[in-house]
C-alpha cells in the first residue's frame, strides 16, 4: 500500500500549511513531486489516488494535473533518467546526434527504459543552459557539452554507482 | 450606444458587449470556437482574430481576439483585413493538422461548426504531411458517443459540463498535442445534462448515440418546432423525422425558458414514439384487429355514446386542445381528472394561485437571474432538471456579478470573472426531504420532513414580517438558520422561492406563498415557482376539474355510465383497487392513448392517439406559459390526434352525425371564449392559414435529399406528400426560405452556418430573445395584468394555517415518493438507455431507522400497501428524516400506493408489527 512515512507526512502538512485554509489544492504540485520521489520515481494511479485523499480532492483532479506536466512520470522509469534537451540551440549543436547515440548505445527509444531498469531516455524542452549545448539533465545535475565519449563516460559512471550501491 | 466602425462602416453597438458577439449580432460572419453565449469568452482558440486600429489614421493596426475585446465608442476594427484573414486561415490549418478527414462517416457532418468555420476561413488545402495524433475513445454510457481524434481543444465541453452544469466526472488530461477530454476511465457520464455536449462540442467528439442507431444527416431530417413532454417546464425542442420515424431531438432556443440547454430525459426520451408498444389500430374488445373497419367502429362508438351518462377523464400529458375537446364532448360537469383527491387538490391550489394575479411566477431565465433562491421541499434535480440548472446559474452568476462589479470586469470575460469570484457563491437554501446534487451549491441544505420544512417556511416568513404568526417551539440552532435565510431573502433584489407538489404537502405550497407575502410587505417582489408533475399538469389544473375519486363515486352511484379516458394510464396514478372499482362500474369504456398500458386493457373501444410528434397541440407549463408543438411525423395507420378523434365522437353524438373537422386554433378560440382563464391562448402560434408571401413554412431543409425516391420501395410514382391543414408548416422543402415567425421555426440554418450555431441569426442579439420575441403566451394572472397595463404589485395571499410539527410514529412510516429523473416518467422510460439508468425498486429509509430496525443496505424488507406486504431491498437514504420511508415513483413492479399516507414496515411477510422505539428519534 502507498503510504508516506511520518516524516514525509510532516513535510506534506508543512507544504499544505503554506497556503490559505481551504486552498489545499495549491499544494498539489509539490506533494506530487514528493510522492514521485518517494514511490519509485513515478506516479501510479494508486499513488495519485493517495495524494487525492491526502489533499481532499477528487482523483480526477489529480490525474488532470499529473498528466499535464512532463516532469511527472506516469510509467515506471529507470534509476537514471537522461533528459536530453532538444530545443533550438542544443539542436544546432548536435543534440539529435546525441539522442541517436544514446538510443543505439542503450538499445532503447525515447521514453523507454532499459531492461535492467537502470536507464530511461527522455527528450525535454529548453533547460536554460544553452551556453553549454548540447546538454542533458541527469537527476539534479546538468551534464554539458555532450559528445559521444562524454555520454559513454556518464553511462559507465552510472553503472559503477549502481553496482556499488547494490 | 457606442458607435463602432467595422471595415470603415459605422454601426451602433451595445455597450458592455465584446466585439465578437457584436459582429455576430450585426450579421457579420466571424468564425469562432471557444466562445459560447452561455459560457462567455476565454480567448483560447484564436479563431476570432480581427484587427483593431488606434484611430482613423492608423493603417497598421494590431491583431486581437474579438471575443476578448470590449466595444468602445469610436472603436475601429477590420474583419476583412488581410492579416486577420490569413491569421484565421492559419489557425484552422493548424487545427486540421490533427483533425481527421472523416466527415463522410462522422455524425456531425452537415451540422458541424468546424466544417462551417473551415469553409468560412477558406482553408482548403492540406500542407501538413505527417501523421495525425490518435487517441483511445471511452464508452460514456447509453447517450453519448466519444471520438477524441476529432477534438480541436476548444475546451467548451469541460466548460459546459464542469463549470456550467457542475458535473465532476469529465476532465481534461495531458498537454500539448495530447490533450484529452474524457472521464478517468470509461463509464456512464453522471450529469443529467451530458446530452448538451452534442451541441456544445463544435465538432464530432461527442455525438448522439441514439441518433446513431437510425442515423440521418441534418439536411435530410424533416423538422418541426416542438415542446418537451417530460416535465412541467416546457423546454422548447426540435423534433427530426425521416422515413416516418422520430430520429432526433435537439434544443430549440427560447430565451425565457430553456435557453441553450436541455436535460437528457428531454433529449433522449423520445423512443416511445417509435416503439412497438404503440397503439396503431382502433381495437374493440373481443374482436380481432382486422374486424375493426371504419363502419363497424363508428357503429359501436355511436352505441356507446348514445347513453345519457357520459363522463370524461382528462389528462395532464395530453394537449389542452384534446382536453377541451373532451369537455366539449362530455360537458363541463362530466369532466374529471385521473388523479386522486389530494394531488388533484394540490395542483388545483397551485393553478388557483398562479391564476390569481397576486403571485409573480418567474420564468427559468428569471430564476437564473435571481440573487437568492429558497427551495422548499421540491426535489427539482429530479422533478424539473433544467430548473435545477437555472438555480445553479443563479448561484454562480450572483457571485460572478458581484465580483465583476468590484473588479470592473465584463460578465462575458469568463476566466477573469472566475478568478475574481474564487469560491464565492450566490445564496441558495435547499430544504428537501432527500439529499440533492444542488446541496453543493447551497449555503444551507437541510433534510427534514415536508411538514417541518413547511413550518420552517412559515418561520422564515415570520422572521421577515414579525406581524405574522411565530413558531415558538423552534430550536435555537434552527432559529439562527431561519434568520439567516430570511436575512438573505430580505437583502436580495430578486428573491425566488421554489416549491411543488411532489411532497404531497399543502403546507409547503402555502408557506412558499406566505414568504412571498412577507417579502411584499417590505417592498420586495419575490418570485414563486411551483413545480408540477407532468407537461400539461398546469393546463389540466386550470380547467379545475374534480378528482378521480369524484368520478368513481359518480359511476358507483349511477350505473350505465360511458367513460372516455384521454391519454392517461389511470393505474399509474390511482391505486389498483380504486381503478378496478371504477372500470368495473362503467358500462362502456372508450380509451384514447398512444401506448398500450393497463388502462387500455380495460377499454371496450381503444382509439390510437397521436404522440406529440404526430400532432399539433398546446401545453401549459408551470408558469402558465402556453406553448404550441407541431407535428413532424405523418401519423401511421389509423393514428389520429386525440382532439380529432374526440371531434369525430362529438359528431357521432350529434343527431346529424357528421363530425365536422376543426382546426386546433379553432378549438383554442372556443376554449378562450368558454373559459376566461385561457384568455389569449389562441395567440400562441400563427393560425393554419398563415403564409409568408403566400408560402407555407417548409419542414424540410432546402438540401433535403431523396424526395422522389424515398418511397420507391413502396411505389415508383412519387406520391403527393402529406398535406398539413392544421398548421402553416408544410411536409415539403418548398415554401418560404427565410426566417419564419418564432413559434414556427422548424430548424436553425443560415447560409454558411449549417450547425446549430446558426441560432444567432435568429436572435435579436447573441444570447438574447428571438427576433419578434420568444414564442409562447403567458396565461398567469400577473401576465394578464401586465398586458392590460394594470399591473400593480398586489400582495400574495397570506396563509395562517401552519401545519403541526412532524412526529415520527412508533409503528408507521410516512410514505413519500422519490421521483427519479430517469425512470419515474412514463413515456421517456421507453428509451432503453433511460430504462438502464432507472433504479430497481427499493424501500428507502434513513440511517437511524435502518439501525433501529437492525437492517443494512440491500436487505429485503416489507412495506404494507393496500393491506398487502410488498418486499423490496432496503436503500439507506443519507440524511432522510426518521419516520419517513420512500418508494421510487413510477418504477415498474411497485404498486401505486397512497402517497403521504402512513404505512407499516416489517422484516418478513407474516411478521409482527414492528414497533420502533420512539425514543431514538
Amino acid at each position: 500500500m502507498v503510504q508516506f512515512s511520518d516524516e514525509k507526512l510532516k513535510k506534506v502538512n508543512e507544504i499544505v500549511g503554506r497556503y490559505p485554509e481551504g486552498k489545499q489544492k495549491s499544494a498539489l504540485l509539490p506533494v506530487l513531486h514528493l510522492a514521485q520521489e518517494e514511490f519509485g520515481g513515478w506516479l501510479s494511479v494508486e499513488t495519485m489516488d493517495y495524494v487525492a485523499t491526502l489533499l481532499k480532492l477528487e482523483p480526477i483532479e489529480v490525474y488532470e494535473v499529473a498528466t499535464f506536466y512532463s516532469m511527472y512520470n506516469l510509467k515506471p522509469v529507470g534509476r537514471y533518467m537522461f533528459e536530453v534537451c532538444q530545443t533550438g540551440p542544443c539542436m544546432l549543436r548536435g543534440s539529435d546526434d546525441i539522442i541517436d547515440y544514446i538510443k543505439k548505445k542503450l538499445g532503447i527509444g525515447v521514453g523507454e527504459t532499459t531492461p535492467d531498469g537502470l536507464f530511461t531516455l527522455k527528450t525535454v524542452e529548453c533547460l536554460g543552459a544553452c551556453g553549454y549545448a548540447p546538454m542533458m539533465q541527469l537527476g539534479k545535475h546538468f551534464r554539458e557539452h555532450l559528445t559521444p565519449e562524454k555520454v559513454d563516460q556518464i553511462i559507465e559512471e552510472c553503472r559503477r554507482t549502481a553496482a556499488a550501491n547494490n | 450606444m457606442p458607435t463602432i466602425y467595422i471595415d470603415s462602416k459605422p454601426y451602433e453597438a451595445l455597450a458592455g458587449k465584446n466585439l465578437l458577439e457584436t459582429c455576430l449580432g450585426l450579421g457579420i460572419d466571424l468564425p469562432y470556437f471557444c466562445w459560447h453565449p452561455a459560457l462567455g469568452s476565454v480567448g483560447a482558440c484564436r479563431q476570432c482574430a480581427v484587427k483593431v486600429f488606434k484611430d482613423a489614421q492608423d493603417g497598421t493596426g494590431r491583431l486581437v481576439m474579438s471575443c476578448m475585446e470590449m466595444v468602445k465608442e469610436g472603436m475601429r476594427a477590420s474583419v476583412s483585413d488581410k492579416d486577420a484573414v490569413a491569421f484565421r486561415a492559419q489557425v484552422i490549418e493548424w487545427l486540421m493538422t490533427n483533425h481527421p478527414h472523416d466527415c463522410p462517416v462522422c455524425d456531425e457532418g452537415g451540422s458541424c461548426h468546424l466544417q462551417d468555420m473551415t469553409v468560412m476561413t477558406g482553408h482548403d488545402y492540406r500542407r501538413f504531411r505527417y501523421k495525425k495524433r490518435t487517441y483511445e475513445n471511452q464508452n460514456l454510457g447509453p447517450f453519448l458517443h466519444h471520438e477524441m481524434n476529432r477534438c480541436i481543444q476548444c475546451y467548451r465541453c469541460v466548460r459546459f459540463y464542469h463549470d456550467y452544469a457542475g458535473g465532476k466526472d469529465l476532465g481534461v488530461f495531458a498537454a500539448h498535442n495530447h490533450v484529452y477530454f474524457g472521464r478517468e476511465t470509461s463509464g456512464i457520464l453522471e450529469s443529467p445534462f451530458s446530452g448538451n455536449l452534442v451541441e456544445v462540442c463544435p465538432t464530432g467528439v461527442f455525438t448522439d448515440k441514439l441518433l446513431k442507431e437510425h442515423y440521418t444527416r441534418k439536411w435530410d431530417l424533416a423538422s418541426a418546432p416542438s415542446i418537451c413532454q417530460h416535465c412541467s417546464l416546457g423546454c422548447n425542442i426540435f423534433t427530426g423525422e425521416r422515413y416516418g420515424r422520430l430520429r432526433q431531438i435537439t434544443n430549440r432556443y427560447n430565451s425565457e425558458v430553456n435557453g441553450y440547454f436541455l436535460c437528457d430525459k428531454g433529449r433522449f426520451g423520445y423512443a416511445f414514439v417509435n416503439d412497438v408498444n404503440r397503439v396503431t389500430r382502433p381495437l374493440l374488445r373481443n374482436q380481432t384487429i382486422e374486424a375493426v373497419d371504419e363502419a363497424p367502429l363508428m357503429k359501436t362508438l355511436r352505441e356507446m355514446l348514445s347513453g345519457e351518462e357520459l363522463i370524461g377523464i382528462g389528462s395532464p400529458r395530453a394537449s389542452i386542445e384534446s382536453n377541451f375537446s373532451l369537455i366539449q364532448l362530455v360537458g363541463r360537469d362530466n369532466f374529471y381528472q385521473g388523479l386522486p383527491e389530494y394531488p388533484a387538490y394540490l395542483s388545483g391550489k397551485v393553478a388557483e394561485l398562479v391564476q390569481s394575479g397576486a403571485l409573480y411566477v418567474p420564468s427559468l431565465k428569471e430564476i437564473e437571474a435571481s440573487d437568492a433562491v429558497l427551495v422548499l421541499g421540491e426535489d427539482i434535480w429530479n422533478t424539473a432538471p433544467v430548473m435545477a440548472l437555472a438555480v445553479r446559474q443563479a448561484v454562480v452568476r450572483t457571485a460572478a456579478a458581484q465580483a465583476g462589479k468590484q473588479s470592473g470586469l465584463p460578465a462575458w470575460h469568463d476566466l477573469a470573472v472566475k478568478e475574481a469570484t474564487q469560491e464565492k457563491k450566490g445564496f441558495l437554501a435547499n430544504l428537501t426531504v432527500c439529499p440533492s446534487p444542488l446541496d453543493e451549491e447551497a449555503a444551507f441544505s437541510l433534510r427534514r420532513a415536508p411538514d417541518t420544512i413547511a413550518r420552517l417556511g412559515f418561520a422564515i416568513a415570520h422572521a421577515i414580517d414579525p406581524s405574522l404568526p411565530s413558531l415558538p417551539d423552534i430550536s435555537t440552532a434552527m432559529r439562527s438558520i431561519v434568520n439567516s435565510i430570511a436575512g438573505a431573502l430580505r437583502s436580495a433584489q430578486h428573491p425566488v422561492i421554489i416549491s411543488g407538489v411532489s411532497c404531497y404537502n399543502e403546507g409547503l405550497i402555502k408557506a412558499a406563498c406566505t414568504i412571498a407575502a412577507a417579502l411584499h410587505t417590505i417592498g420586495l417582489r419575490a418570485g414563486v415557482a411551483y413545480v408540477l408533475p407532468e407537461c400539461n399538469s398546469m393546463g389540466l389544473a386550470l380547467l379545475h376539474a374534480p378528482s378521480f375519486d369524484n368520478a368513481t363515486a359518480r359511476v358507483l352511484s349511477k350505473p350505465g355510465v360511458t367513460a372516455i379516458i384521454l391519454e392517461a394510464d389511470i393505474y399509474r396514478t390511482v391505486a389498483e383497487k380504486e381503478a378496478d372499482a371504477f372500470f368495473d362500474a362503467c358500462k362502456h369504456i372508450i380509451v384514447l392513448d398512444s401506448m398500450h398500458n393497463r388502462t387500455t386493457q380495460k377499454a371496450h373501444a381503444l382509439l390510437p392517439a397521436a404522440a406529440f410528434a404526430e400532432t399539433d397541440g398546446t401545453i401549459i407549463n408551470y408558469e402558465a406559459r402556453a406553448q404550441q408543438y407541431f407535428q413532424v411525423l405523418a401519423p401511421q395507420q389509423d393514428i389520429r390526434a386525440s382532439w380529432k378523434w374526440l371531434g369525430k365522437l362529438k359528431g357521432l353524438r350529434a343527431a346529424a352525425g357528421n363530425g365536422q373537422q376543426v382546426h386546433p386554433d379553432e378549438i383554442l378560440q372556443q376554449l378562450e371564449q368558454a373559459l376566461p382563464a385561457f384568455k389569449g391562448i389562441s395567440r400562441v402560434a400563427p393560425s393554419p392559414d398563415f403564409r409568408v408571401h403566400g408560402q407555407p413554412i417548409p419542414r424540410d431543409p432546402q438540401r433535403y435529399s431523396g424526395r422522389t425516391a424515398i418511397l420507391a420501395n413502396l411505389t415508383v410514382s412519387e406520391p403527393r406528400p402529406p398535406q398539413d391543414t392544421d398548421s402553416p408548416l408544410a411536409f415539403s422543402m418548398e415554401g418560404y426560405p427565410g426566417i419564419p415567425p418564432p413559434a414556427l421555426i422548424p430548424f436553425y440554418w443560415a447560409p454558411g452556418w449549417n450547425s446549430n450555431q446558426s441560432v444567432s441569426k435568429y436572435q435579436q442579439e447573441p444570447g438574447g430573445a428571438l427576433r419578434d420575441g420568444d414564442p409562447g403566451v403567458l396565461l398567469s394572472g400577473q401576465a394578464v395584468l401586465r398586458l392590460t397595463g394594470e399591473e400593480k404589485p398586489t400582495a400574495p395571499p397570506l396563509f395562517m394555517d401552519i401545519p403541526e410539527a412532524f412526529e415520527a410514529r412508533e409503528d408507521r412510516w410516512l410514505l413519500l415518493p422519490q421521483v427519479h429523473l430517469f425512470g419515474s416518467d412514463e413515456l421517456s422510460s421507453y428509451t432503453p438507455g433511460i430504462r438502464r439508468l432507472a433504479p430497481q425498486p427499493y424501500i428507502g429509509l434513513g440511517e437511524a431507522d435502518a439501525t433501529a430496525l437492525g437492517v443494512i443496505e440491500g436487505d429485503d424488507i416489507f412495506v404494507w400497501l393496500e393491506g398487502k406486504a410488498c418486499s423490496f431491498p432496503l436503500a439507506i437514504r443519507k440524511g432522510l428524516c426518521p419516520g419517513i420511508t420512500l418508494l421510487p415513483m413510477g418504477i415498474p413492479g411497485i404498486p401505486v400506493p397512497q402517497w403521504g399516507s402512513w404505512v407499516k414496515i416489517t422484516l418478513s411477510e407474516d411478521a409482527e408489527e414492528i414497533r420502533c422505539p420512539s425514543k431514538i428519534f
